[in-house]
Protein backbone atom coordinates (compact mmCIF):
# COMPACT_ATOMS: atom_id res chain seq x y z
CA UNK A 1 0.00 0.00 0.00
CA UNK A 2 2.65 2.67 0.99
CA UNK A 3 4.93 1.31 -2.26
CA UNK A 4 1.95 2.10 -4.10
CA UNK A 5 1.26 5.69 -3.04
CA UNK A 6 4.60 6.84 -3.14
CA UNK A 7 5.07 5.24 -6.88
CA UNK A 8 2.03 6.81 -7.77
CA UNK A 9 3.08 10.47 -6.12
CA UNK A 10 5.49 11.23 -8.95
CA UNK A 11 2.83 11.71 -11.44
CA UNK A 12 -0.09 12.47 -9.29
CA UNK A 13 -0.76 16.00 -9.59
CA UNK A 14 -2.89 15.81 -5.83
CA UNK A 15 -0.57 14.10 -4.30
CA UNK A 16 2.47 16.24 -5.22
CA UNK A 17 0.25 19.39 -4.16
CA UNK A 18 -0.39 17.55 -0.47
CA UNK A 19 3.40 17.07 -0.21
CA UNK A 20 4.08 20.65 -0.99
CA UNK A 21 1.62 21.62 1.04
CA UNK A 22 3.09 19.62 3.92
CA UNK A 23 6.21 21.11 3.46
CA UNK A 24 6.01 24.65 3.04
CA UNK A 25 2.95 24.90 5.59
CA UNK A 26 4.51 28.05 7.31
CA UNK A 27 5.16 29.61 3.78
CA UNK A 28 1.51 29.63 2.72
CA UNK A 29 0.69 30.08 6.32
CA UNK A 30 2.76 33.68 6.04
CA UNK A 31 0.79 34.57 2.99
CA UNK A 32 -2.75 33.50 3.92
CA UNK A 33 -1.99 35.97 7.24
CA UNK A 34 -0.62 38.48 4.89
CA UNK A 35 -3.58 38.42 2.39
CA UNK A 36 -6.04 38.32 5.12
CA UNK A 37 -4.15 41.46 6.72
CA UNK A 38 -4.42 43.50 3.96
CA UNK A 39 -7.87 42.58 2.20
CA UNK A 40 -9.43 42.87 5.61
CA UNK A 41 -7.97 46.45 6.91
CA UNK A 42 -8.25 47.47 3.59
CA UNK A 43 -12.21 46.63 2.97
CA UNK A 44 -12.53 48.01 6.38
CA UNK A 45 -10.80 51.56 5.71
CA UNK A 46 -12.32 51.58 2.55
CA UNK A 47 -15.65 51.44 3.73
CA UNK A 48 -14.74 54.07 5.96
CA UNK A 49 -13.54 56.29 3.16
CA UNK A 50 -16.90 55.13 1.01
CA UNK A 51 -18.84 56.64 3.94
CA UNK A 52 -17.82 59.94 4.00
CA UNK A 53 -17.44 60.27 0.00
CA UNK A 54 -20.91 57.95 -0.77
CA UNK A 55 -22.44 60.03 2.43
CA UNK A 56 -21.28 63.36 1.48
CA UNK A 57 -22.15 63.02 -2.40
CA UNK A 58 -25.88 61.74 -1.67
CA UNK A 59 -26.56 64.96 0.13
CA UNK A 60 -28.51 67.32 -2.18
CA UNK A 61 -27.97 71.00 -2.69
CA UNK A 62 -31.00 72.71 -0.97
CA UNK A 63 -32.30 75.96 -1.79
CA UNK A 64 -32.18 77.00 1.91
CA UNK A 65 -28.15 75.99 2.46
CA UNK A 66 -25.44 79.03 3.07
CA UNK A 67 -23.32 79.72 0.23
CA UNK A 68 -20.09 77.69 1.96
CA UNK A 69 -22.14 74.42 1.77
CA UNK A 70 -23.54 74.68 -1.50
CA UNK A 71 -20.10 75.48 -2.76
CA UNK A 72 -18.60 72.62 -0.51
CA UNK A 73 -21.18 70.25 -1.82
CA UNK A 74 -20.67 71.23 -5.26
CA UNK A 75 -16.38 71.06 -4.91
CA UNK A 76 -17.30 67.60 -2.80
CA UNK A 77 -19.38 66.49 -6.13
CA UNK A 78 -16.60 67.30 -8.50
CA UNK A 79 -13.76 66.15 -6.72
CA UNK A 80 -15.05 62.84 -5.64
CA UNK A 81 -16.59 62.15 -8.92
CA UNK A 82 -13.00 62.38 -9.85
CA UNK A 83 -12.06 60.24 -7.15
CA UNK A 84 -14.43 57.41 -8.11
CA UNK A 85 -13.77 57.60 -12.02
CA UNK A 86 -10.02 57.06 -11.53
CA UNK A 87 -10.07 54.22 -9.42
CA UNK A 88 -13.06 52.48 -10.85
CA UNK A 89 -11.55 52.96 -14.54
CA UNK A 90 -7.91 52.10 -13.54
CA UNK A 91 -6.46 48.24 -13.28
CA UNK A 92 -5.69 47.48 -8.91
CA UNK A 93 -2.21 46.31 -10.30
CA UNK A 94 -1.45 49.91 -12.01
CA UNK A 95 -2.37 51.95 -9.40
CA UNK A 96 -0.68 50.14 -7.04
CA UNK A 97 2.77 50.42 -8.82
CA UNK A 98 2.17 53.76 -9.61
CA UNK A 99 1.69 55.02 -6.12
CA UNK A 100 3.72 52.62 -4.41
CA UNK A 101 6.59 54.09 -6.34
CA UNK A 102 5.60 57.55 -7.17
CA UNK A 103 5.05 58.01 -3.14
CA UNK A 104 7.87 56.32 -2.70
CA UNK A 105 10.84 58.93 -2.36
CA UNK A 106 8.12 60.99 -0.26
CA UNK A 107 6.86 58.43 2.69
CA UNK A 108 9.72 55.88 2.23
CA UNK A 109 7.26 53.02 3.11
CA UNK A 110 7.46 49.28 3.08
CA UNK A 111 5.06 47.06 0.87
CA UNK A 112 2.87 46.05 3.68
CA UNK A 113 1.40 49.50 4.85
CA UNK A 114 1.77 50.98 0.85
CA UNK A 115 -0.59 47.48 -0.03
CA UNK A 116 -2.95 48.65 2.82
CA UNK A 117 -3.05 52.12 1.79
CA UNK A 118 -3.83 51.00 -1.81
CA UNK A 119 -6.67 48.57 -1.32
CA UNK A 120 -8.05 51.25 0.74
CA UNK A 121 -8.53 53.72 -1.52
CA UNK A 122 -9.35 51.00 -4.33
CA UNK A 123 -12.35 49.78 -2.31
CA UNK A 124 -13.23 53.14 -1.51
CA UNK A 125 -14.06 54.16 -4.47
CA UNK A 126 -16.50 51.16 -5.14
CA UNK A 127 -18.05 51.36 -1.36
CA UNK A 128 -18.78 55.83 -1.87
CA UNK A 129 -20.75 54.12 -5.09
CA UNK A 130 -22.40 51.79 -3.00
CA UNK A 131 -23.28 53.53 -0.27
CA UNK A 132 -24.97 55.76 -2.80
CA UNK A 133 -27.10 53.35 -3.92
CA UNK A 134 -28.09 52.37 -0.46
CA UNK A 135 -28.51 55.36 0.41
CA UNK A 136 -30.71 56.34 -2.78
CA UNK A 137 -32.84 53.08 -1.76
CA UNK A 138 -33.76 54.12 1.36
CA UNK A 139 -37.55 55.21 1.13
CA UNK A 140 -37.78 59.11 1.15
CA UNK A 141 -40.35 58.96 3.62
CA UNK A 142 -37.71 58.18 6.42
CA UNK A 143 -36.31 61.52 5.38
CA UNK A 144 -39.33 63.41 5.76
CA UNK A 145 -40.00 61.83 9.03
CA UNK A 146 -36.91 62.54 9.98
CA UNK A 147 -36.80 66.09 8.63
CA UNK A 148 -40.34 66.52 10.41
CA UNK A 149 -39.28 66.24 13.90
CA UNK A 150 -36.76 68.82 13.21
CA UNK A 151 -33.62 66.77 12.64
CA UNK A 152 -30.74 68.51 10.65
CA UNK A 153 -30.02 66.90 7.12
CA UNK A 154 -26.98 65.45 8.90
CA UNK A 155 -28.47 63.83 11.81
CA UNK A 156 -30.95 62.22 9.05
CA UNK A 157 -28.33 60.61 7.37
CA UNK A 158 -26.29 59.30 10.77
CA UNK A 159 -29.09 58.25 12.78
CA UNK A 160 -31.91 57.37 10.13
CA UNK A 161 -30.37 57.11 6.41
CA UNK A 162 -26.62 55.45 6.80
CA UNK A 163 -27.98 52.47 9.23
CA UNK A 164 -30.60 51.25 6.59
CA UNK A 165 -28.17 51.93 3.77
CA UNK A 166 -25.56 49.75 5.25
CA UNK A 167 -27.83 47.20 6.06
CA UNK A 168 -29.42 47.45 2.37
CA UNK A 169 -25.53 47.67 0.95
CA UNK A 170 -24.13 45.11 3.24
CA UNK A 171 -23.88 41.80 0.43
CA UNK A 172 -22.53 44.26 -1.44
CA UNK A 173 -19.79 45.54 1.13
CA UNK A 174 -19.08 42.18 2.14
CA UNK A 175 -18.51 40.95 -1.67
CA UNK A 176 -15.81 43.60 -1.72
CA UNK A 177 -14.01 41.38 0.94
CA UNK A 178 -14.41 38.67 -0.84
CA UNK A 179 -13.36 40.34 -4.04
CA UNK A 180 -10.00 41.98 -2.12
CA UNK A 181 -9.01 38.56 -0.28
CA UNK A 182 -8.92 37.59 -4.28
CA UNK A 183 -7.59 40.91 -5.79
CA UNK A 184 -4.80 41.28 -3.45
CA UNK A 185 -2.49 38.96 -4.99
CA UNK A 186 -2.05 41.67 -7.59
CA UNK A 187 0.03 43.55 -5.28
CA UNK A 188 3.05 40.75 -5.66
CA UNK A 189 3.76 43.28 -8.43
CA UNK A 190 5.06 45.64 -5.40
CA UNK A 191 6.68 42.80 -3.65
CA UNK A 192 3.94 42.26 -1.14
CA UNK A 193 4.28 38.74 0.40
CA UNK A 194 0.85 37.44 0.53
CA UNK A 195 -0.42 34.19 -0.91
CA UNK A 196 0.34 34.60 -4.09
CA UNK A 197 3.48 35.97 -3.97
CA UNK A 198 4.70 33.51 -1.29
CA UNK A 199 3.17 30.63 -4.02
CA UNK A 200 5.92 32.11 -6.80
CA UNK A 201 8.54 32.05 -4.56
CA UNK A 202 7.74 28.41 -3.46
CA UNK A 203 6.82 27.15 -6.94
CA UNK A 204 10.33 29.15 -8.44
CA UNK A 205 12.62 27.70 -5.99
CA UNK A 206 11.46 24.20 -6.37
CA UNK A 207 10.24 24.18 -10.16
CA UNK A 208 6.58 22.60 -9.75
CA UNK A 209 3.81 25.68 -10.65
CA UNK A 210 1.71 23.70 -11.64
CA UNK A 211 1.41 21.97 -8.18
CA UNK A 212 2.53 24.73 -6.11
CA UNK A 213 -0.40 26.70 -7.57
CA UNK A 214 -3.32 23.70 -7.49
CA UNK A 215 -2.40 24.44 -3.62
CA UNK A 216 -3.07 27.96 -3.65
CA UNK A 217 -6.20 27.67 -5.36
CA UNK A 218 -7.64 25.38 -2.90
CA UNK A 219 -6.35 27.68 -0.31
CA UNK A 220 -7.95 30.63 -1.66
CA UNK A 221 -11.14 28.70 -2.73
CA UNK A 222 -11.31 28.16 1.62
CA UNK A 223 -10.75 31.63 2.34
CA UNK A 224 -13.38 32.69 0.16
CA UNK A 225 -15.67 30.25 0.63
CA UNK A 226 -15.41 30.40 4.76
CA UNK A 227 -15.90 33.74 4.09
CA UNK A 228 -18.63 33.94 2.04
CA UNK A 229 -20.25 31.68 4.66
CA UNK A 230 -19.65 33.68 7.20
CA UNK A 231 -21.37 36.83 5.46
CA UNK A 232 -24.24 34.88 4.78
CA UNK A 233 -24.68 34.09 8.27
CA UNK A 234 -24.71 38.11 9.20
CA UNK A 235 -27.02 38.90 6.55
CA UNK A 236 -29.45 36.64 7.72
CA UNK A 237 -29.10 38.08 11.38
CA UNK A 238 -29.40 41.51 10.02
CA UNK A 239 -32.54 40.62 8.48
CA UNK A 240 -35.29 41.80 10.49
CA UNK A 241 -38.99 39.63 10.61
CA UNK A 242 -40.99 40.97 7.95
CA UNK A 243 -44.80 41.27 8.85
CA UNK A 244 -47.28 40.81 5.59
CA UNK A 245 -48.60 44.32 5.88
CA UNK A 246 -47.84 46.61 3.23
CA UNK A 247 -44.76 48.53 3.32
CA UNK A 248 -44.97 52.16 3.08
CA UNK A 249 -46.03 54.07 0.19
CA UNK A 250 -43.49 56.23 -1.82
CA UNK A 251 -44.00 59.74 -1.09
CA UNK A 252 -43.48 62.23 -3.96
CA UNK A 253 -39.67 62.80 -3.73
CA UNK A 254 -38.18 65.80 -1.69
CA UNK A 255 -35.14 67.83 -2.35
CA UNK A 256 -34.31 67.68 1.34
CA UNK A 257 -30.71 66.46 2.86
CA UNK B 1 -58.55 83.89 19.32
CA UNK B 2 -54.80 83.80 19.12
CA UNK B 3 -53.65 82.24 16.18
CA UNK B 4 -50.70 80.45 16.38
CA UNK B 5 -51.12 79.61 12.00
CA UNK B 6 -51.40 82.53 9.48
CA UNK B 7 -51.45 82.34 5.97
CA UNK B 8 -51.42 84.51 3.83
CA UNK B 9 -51.52 84.71 -0.60
CA UNK B 10 -49.88 81.49 -0.45
CA UNK B 11 -49.02 80.03 -3.89
CA UNK B 12 -46.86 77.06 -5.11
CA UNK B 13 -46.00 75.58 -8.31
CA UNK B 14 -44.43 72.37 -9.46
CA UNK B 15 -43.36 73.28 -12.78
CA UNK B 16 -46.28 74.64 -14.53
CA UNK B 17 -48.72 72.84 -12.23
CA UNK B 18 -49.80 75.71 -9.76
CA UNK B 19 -50.81 73.62 -7.09
CA UNK B 20 -51.31 76.24 -4.51
CA UNK B 21 -53.14 79.48 -5.95
CA UNK B 22 -53.37 81.79 -3.31
CA UNK B 23 -54.04 80.34 -0.34
CA UNK B 24 -55.82 82.43 3.06
CA UNK B 25 -56.12 80.27 5.92
CA UNK B 26 -56.06 80.91 9.75
CA UNK B 27 -55.73 78.22 12.65
CA UNK B 28 -56.22 79.47 16.17
CA UNK B 29 -55.28 77.78 19.53
CA UNK B 30 -56.81 74.59 20.56
CA UNK B 31 -59.00 74.37 16.90
CA UNK B 32 -58.98 71.41 15.11
CA UNK B 33 -59.65 71.56 11.65
CA UNK B 34 -60.08 68.76 8.74
CA UNK B 35 -59.27 69.73 5.60
CA UNK B 36 -61.14 68.36 2.64
CA UNK B 37 -61.16 68.37 -1.00
CA UNK B 38 -60.62 65.50 -4.09
CA UNK B 39 -57.24 64.23 -4.60
CA UNK B 40 -54.85 66.22 -6.54
CA UNK B 41 -56.72 69.93 -4.94
CA UNK B 42 -53.28 70.90 -2.80
CA UNK B 43 -53.78 69.66 0.46
CA UNK B 44 -50.64 67.60 1.32
CA UNK B 45 -48.92 70.93 -0.20
CA UNK B 46 -50.63 72.94 1.69
CA UNK B 47 -49.37 70.98 5.23
CA UNK B 48 -46.17 70.74 3.59
CA UNK B 49 -45.77 74.04 3.34
CA UNK B 50 -46.33 75.01 6.98
CA UNK B 51 -43.67 72.22 8.49
CA UNK B 52 -41.20 73.72 5.28
CA UNK B 53 -40.80 70.12 4.06
CA UNK B 54 -41.99 72.12 1.06
CA UNK B 55 -40.77 75.61 -0.01
CA UNK B 56 -43.36 78.05 -1.28
CA UNK B 57 -43.17 80.42 -4.24
CA UNK B 58 -44.74 83.35 -2.97
CA UNK B 59 -46.81 84.45 0.37
CA UNK B 60 -46.82 84.62 4.29
CA UNK B 61 -46.55 81.78 6.53
CA UNK B 62 -46.86 83.30 10.16
CA UNK B 63 -46.28 81.33 13.02
CA UNK B 64 -46.99 83.48 16.01
CA UNK B 65 -46.48 86.27 14.13
CA UNK B 66 -43.41 84.89 12.53
CA UNK B 67 -42.61 84.57 9.03
CA UNK B 68 -41.32 81.47 8.52
CA UNK B 69 -40.31 82.34 5.09
CA UNK B 70 -38.02 84.31 6.11
CA UNK B 71 -34.52 83.07 5.54
CA UNK B 72 -33.25 83.86 9.43
CA UNK B 73 -35.69 81.50 10.88
CA UNK B 74 -34.49 77.87 12.14
CA UNK B 75 -35.93 75.36 10.04
CA UNK B 76 -35.25 72.77 12.10
CA UNK B 77 -37.02 74.57 15.04
CA UNK B 78 -39.95 75.36 14.06
CA UNK B 79 -40.49 71.87 12.04
CA UNK B 80 -40.03 70.47 16.05
CA UNK B 81 -43.06 72.78 17.26
CA UNK B 82 -45.12 71.54 14.38
CA UNK B 83 -45.67 67.58 14.30
CA UNK B 84 -46.08 65.56 11.27
CA UNK B 85 -48.54 62.61 10.99
CA UNK B 86 -47.79 61.21 7.58
CA UNK B 87 -50.04 58.56 5.60
CA UNK B 88 -47.42 55.87 5.08
CA UNK B 89 -46.66 56.23 8.68
CA UNK B 90 -42.86 56.62 8.29
CA UNK B 91 -41.28 54.91 11.22
CA UNK B 92 -37.83 55.03 11.07
CA UNK B 93 -37.55 51.15 10.38
CA UNK B 94 -33.98 50.66 11.98
CA UNK B 95 -35.32 51.80 15.13
CA UNK B 96 -37.37 50.21 17.63
CA UNK B 97 -40.85 51.68 18.46
CA UNK B 98 -39.64 53.20 21.97
CA UNK B 99 -36.36 54.67 19.99
CA UNK B 100 -39.07 55.76 17.20
CA UNK B 101 -40.08 57.80 20.17
CA UNK B 102 -36.88 58.67 22.40
CA UNK B 103 -34.72 60.04 19.05
CA UNK B 104 -36.29 63.49 18.21
CA UNK B 105 -36.23 64.00 21.81
CA UNK B 106 -32.76 63.08 22.30
CA UNK B 107 -31.00 64.70 19.34
CA UNK B 108 -33.53 67.91 18.39
CA UNK B 109 -34.57 68.93 21.85
CA UNK B 110 -31.74 67.97 23.70
CA UNK B 111 -33.39 66.19 26.47
CA UNK B 112 -31.58 63.55 28.89
CA UNK B 113 -32.05 59.80 28.37
CA UNK B 114 -34.07 59.32 31.26
CA UNK B 115 -36.62 62.16 30.47
CA UNK B 116 -36.95 61.17 27.17
CA UNK B 117 -37.67 57.65 27.67
CA UNK B 118 -40.92 58.54 30.08
CA UNK B 119 -41.86 60.83 27.83
CA UNK B 120 -41.96 58.14 25.37
CA UNK B 121 -43.33 55.79 27.39
CA UNK B 122 -46.66 58.17 28.39
CA UNK B 123 -47.15 58.52 24.90
CA UNK B 124 -47.53 55.20 24.11
CA UNK B 125 -49.51 53.90 26.94
CA UNK B 126 -51.86 56.66 25.81
CA UNK B 127 -52.07 55.60 22.14
CA UNK B 128 -51.95 51.71 23.66
CA UNK B 129 -48.75 50.93 22.10
CA UNK B 130 -46.77 50.67 25.37
CA UNK B 131 -46.91 46.73 25.29
CA UNK B 132 -44.80 47.08 21.58
CA UNK B 133 -42.16 49.59 22.84
CA UNK B 134 -39.31 47.11 22.11
CA UNK B 135 -40.33 46.07 18.33
CA UNK B 136 -39.37 47.05 14.88
CA UNK B 137 -42.23 48.61 12.78
CA UNK B 138 -41.55 45.31 10.28
CA UNK B 139 -43.72 43.73 13.17
CA UNK B 140 -46.69 45.79 13.78
CA UNK B 141 -49.55 46.31 11.42
CA UNK B 142 -50.56 49.62 9.95
CA UNK B 143 -53.31 50.68 12.69
CA UNK B 144 -49.84 50.05 15.42
CA UNK B 145 -47.57 51.60 13.38
CA UNK B 146 -49.46 55.16 13.14
CA UNK B 147 -50.65 55.36 16.06
CA UNK B 148 -46.53 54.97 17.25
CA UNK B 149 -46.33 57.79 14.87
CA UNK B 150 -48.64 59.58 16.46
CA UNK B 151 -46.83 59.02 19.80
CA UNK B 152 -43.64 60.07 17.98
CA UNK B 153 -44.52 63.41 17.24
CA UNK B 154 -46.83 63.83 20.59
CA UNK B 155 -42.92 63.01 21.92
CA UNK B 156 -41.87 66.65 20.50
CA UNK B 157 -44.70 68.61 22.84
CA UNK B 158 -45.53 70.47 19.22
CA UNK B 159 -47.91 73.38 19.09
CA UNK B 160 -49.95 71.84 16.58
CA UNK B 161 -50.23 68.30 14.82
CA UNK B 162 -50.74 68.08 10.86
CA UNK B 163 -52.13 64.88 9.97
CA UNK B 164 -52.21 64.02 6.42
CA UNK B 165 -54.66 61.09 5.33
CA UNK B 166 -53.57 59.18 8.59
CA UNK B 167 -55.79 56.52 7.61
CA UNK B 168 -56.22 56.06 3.90
CA UNK B 169 -53.54 53.52 3.92
CA UNK B 170 -54.70 51.35 6.29
CA UNK B 171 -57.00 48.16 6.64
CA UNK B 172 -60.66 49.49 7.47
CA UNK B 173 -60.85 47.68 10.82
CA UNK B 174 -58.11 49.23 12.00
CA UNK B 175 -58.91 52.81 11.39
CA UNK B 176 -61.25 52.72 14.41
CA UNK B 177 -58.34 52.52 16.38
CA UNK B 178 -56.29 55.57 15.31
CA UNK B 179 -59.53 57.80 14.92
CA UNK B 180 -59.57 57.01 18.20
CA UNK B 181 -56.70 58.17 19.36
CA UNK B 182 -57.17 61.71 17.35
CA UNK B 183 -60.51 62.14 19.13
CA UNK B 184 -58.76 61.88 22.68
CA UNK B 185 -56.27 64.46 21.18
CA UNK B 186 -58.95 66.68 19.93
CA UNK B 187 -60.92 66.33 23.07
CA UNK B 188 -57.84 67.14 24.88
CA UNK B 189 -57.14 70.89 23.24
CA UNK B 190 -54.41 69.65 20.73
CA UNK B 191 -54.15 72.02 17.87
CA UNK B 192 -54.77 69.79 15.04
CA UNK B 193 -55.02 70.17 11.14
CA UNK B 194 -56.19 66.54 9.58
CA UNK B 195 -56.15 65.85 5.99
CA UNK B 196 -58.75 63.26 5.57
CA UNK B 197 -61.86 61.60 3.81
CA UNK B 198 -63.17 60.43 6.86
CA UNK B 199 -66.58 62.50 6.61
CA UNK B 200 -67.22 60.99 9.85
CA UNK B 201 -64.38 62.38 12.03
CA UNK B 202 -64.77 65.83 10.16
CA UNK B 203 -68.31 65.90 11.05
CA UNK B 204 -67.98 64.93 15.02
CA UNK B 205 -64.50 65.51 15.95
CA UNK B 206 -63.50 69.22 14.01
CA UNK B 207 -63.97 72.59 15.08
CA UNK B 208 -63.74 73.87 11.25
CA UNK B 209 -64.16 72.01 7.99
CA UNK B 210 -61.91 73.69 5.36
CA UNK B 211 -62.78 72.64 1.40
CA UNK B 212 -60.21 72.97 -1.33
CA UNK B 213 -60.06 72.54 -4.45
CA UNK B 214 -57.72 73.13 -7.27
CA UNK B 215 -55.67 75.34 -5.03
CA UNK B 216 -57.57 77.40 -3.41
CA UNK B 217 -59.62 77.19 -0.24
CA UNK B 218 -63.48 77.42 -1.77
CA UNK B 219 -65.37 77.14 1.87
CA UNK B 220 -64.50 76.95 4.92
CA UNK B 221 -66.60 77.11 8.11
CA UNK B 222 -67.92 74.59 11.26
CA UNK B 223 -69.02 71.66 10.37
CA UNK B 224 -72.72 72.40 10.70
CA UNK B 225 -72.47 74.88 8.28
CA UNK B 226 -70.59 72.96 5.79
CA UNK B 227 -72.38 69.47 5.81
CA UNK B 228 -75.67 70.58 6.18
CA UNK B 229 -76.04 73.81 4.01
CA UNK B 230 -72.81 74.07 2.25
CA UNK B 231 -72.86 77.90 0.10
CA UNK B 232 -70.77 76.90 -3.19
CA UNK B 233 -71.46 74.60 -5.81
CA UNK B 234 -68.35 72.61 -5.74
CA UNK B 235 -69.18 71.99 -2.14
CA UNK B 236 -72.41 70.58 -2.61
CA UNK B 237 -70.89 68.23 -5.41
CA UNK B 238 -67.98 67.20 -3.79
CA UNK B 239 -70.02 66.28 -0.39
CA UNK B 240 -72.84 64.54 -2.51
CA UNK B 241 -70.15 62.52 -3.86
CA UNK B 242 -69.19 61.44 0.11
CA UNK B 243 -72.08 61.45 1.47
CA UNK B 244 -74.67 60.12 -0.87
N1 LIG C 1 -43.02 67.15 -5.53
C1 LIG C 1 -43.94 67.29 -6.52
N2 LIG C 1 -43.54 67.44 -7.80
C2 LIG C 1 -44.44 67.60 -8.80
N3 LIG C 1 -45.76 67.61 -8.62
C3 LIG C 1 -46.23 67.45 -7.37
C4 LIG C 1 -45.35 67.30 -6.26
N4 LIG C 1 -46.10 67.16 -5.14
C5 LIG C 1 -47.39 67.25 -5.55
N5 LIG C 1 -47.47 67.42 -6.87
C6 LIG C 1 -48.70 67.59 -7.65
O1 LIG C 1 -49.45 68.61 -7.05
C7 LIG C 1 -50.82 68.34 -7.09
C8 LIG C 1 -51.41 68.45 -5.72
O2 LIG C 1 -50.88 67.46 -4.92
P1 LIG C 1 -51.23 67.23 -3.40
O3 LIG C 1 -50.91 68.45 -2.65
O4 LIG C 1 -50.57 65.98 -3.01
O5 LIG C 1 -52.81 67.05 -3.47
P2 LIG C 1 -53.76 66.28 -2.47
O6 LIG C 1 -53.01 65.99 -1.23
O7 LIG C 1 -54.91 67.20 -2.27
O8 LIG C 1 -54.19 65.04 -3.16
C9 LIG C 1 -50.97 66.96 -7.71
O9 LIG C 1 -51.32 67.11 -9.06
C10 LIG C 1 -49.60 66.38 -7.57
O10 LIG C 1 -49.33 65.48 -8.61
MG1 LIG D 1 -52.49 64.16 -0.37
Amino acid sequence: MNLLLSAAASDNLLLQAVNIFIKYKSLFWYGVKITLLISLTGTVIGLLVGLVVGGLRAMEIEPRDPAPVKLFKKLWAVLSTIYVEFFRGTPMIVQAVFMYYGLKPMLHWEPIPAAIFIISINTGSYMAEIIRAGIQSVDKGQIEAARSIGMTSIQTMRYVVMPQAIKNSFPSIGNEFVVNIKDSSVLNAISVTELYFQSNSIAGSIFKFKETFLVTCFIYLILTFTTTRILYYIEKRLRMPRSSFPASQTVNEVNHL
Amino acid sequence: MENIITIKNLKKSFGSLDVLRDVQFSVGKNEVITLIGSSGSGKSTLLRCINLLEVPDSGEILFHEQNILEGSIDVNKHRSAVGMVFQSFNLFSNMTVLNNCMIGQLKVLGRDKESSQKKAMDFLTKVGMDKFAHSYPDQLSGGQKQRVAIARALCMDPEVLLFDEPTSALDPEMVGDVLDVMKTLANEGLTMIVVTHEMGFARDVSTRVVFMDKGVIVEEGPPSQIFTNPQQPRTKEFLSRYLG
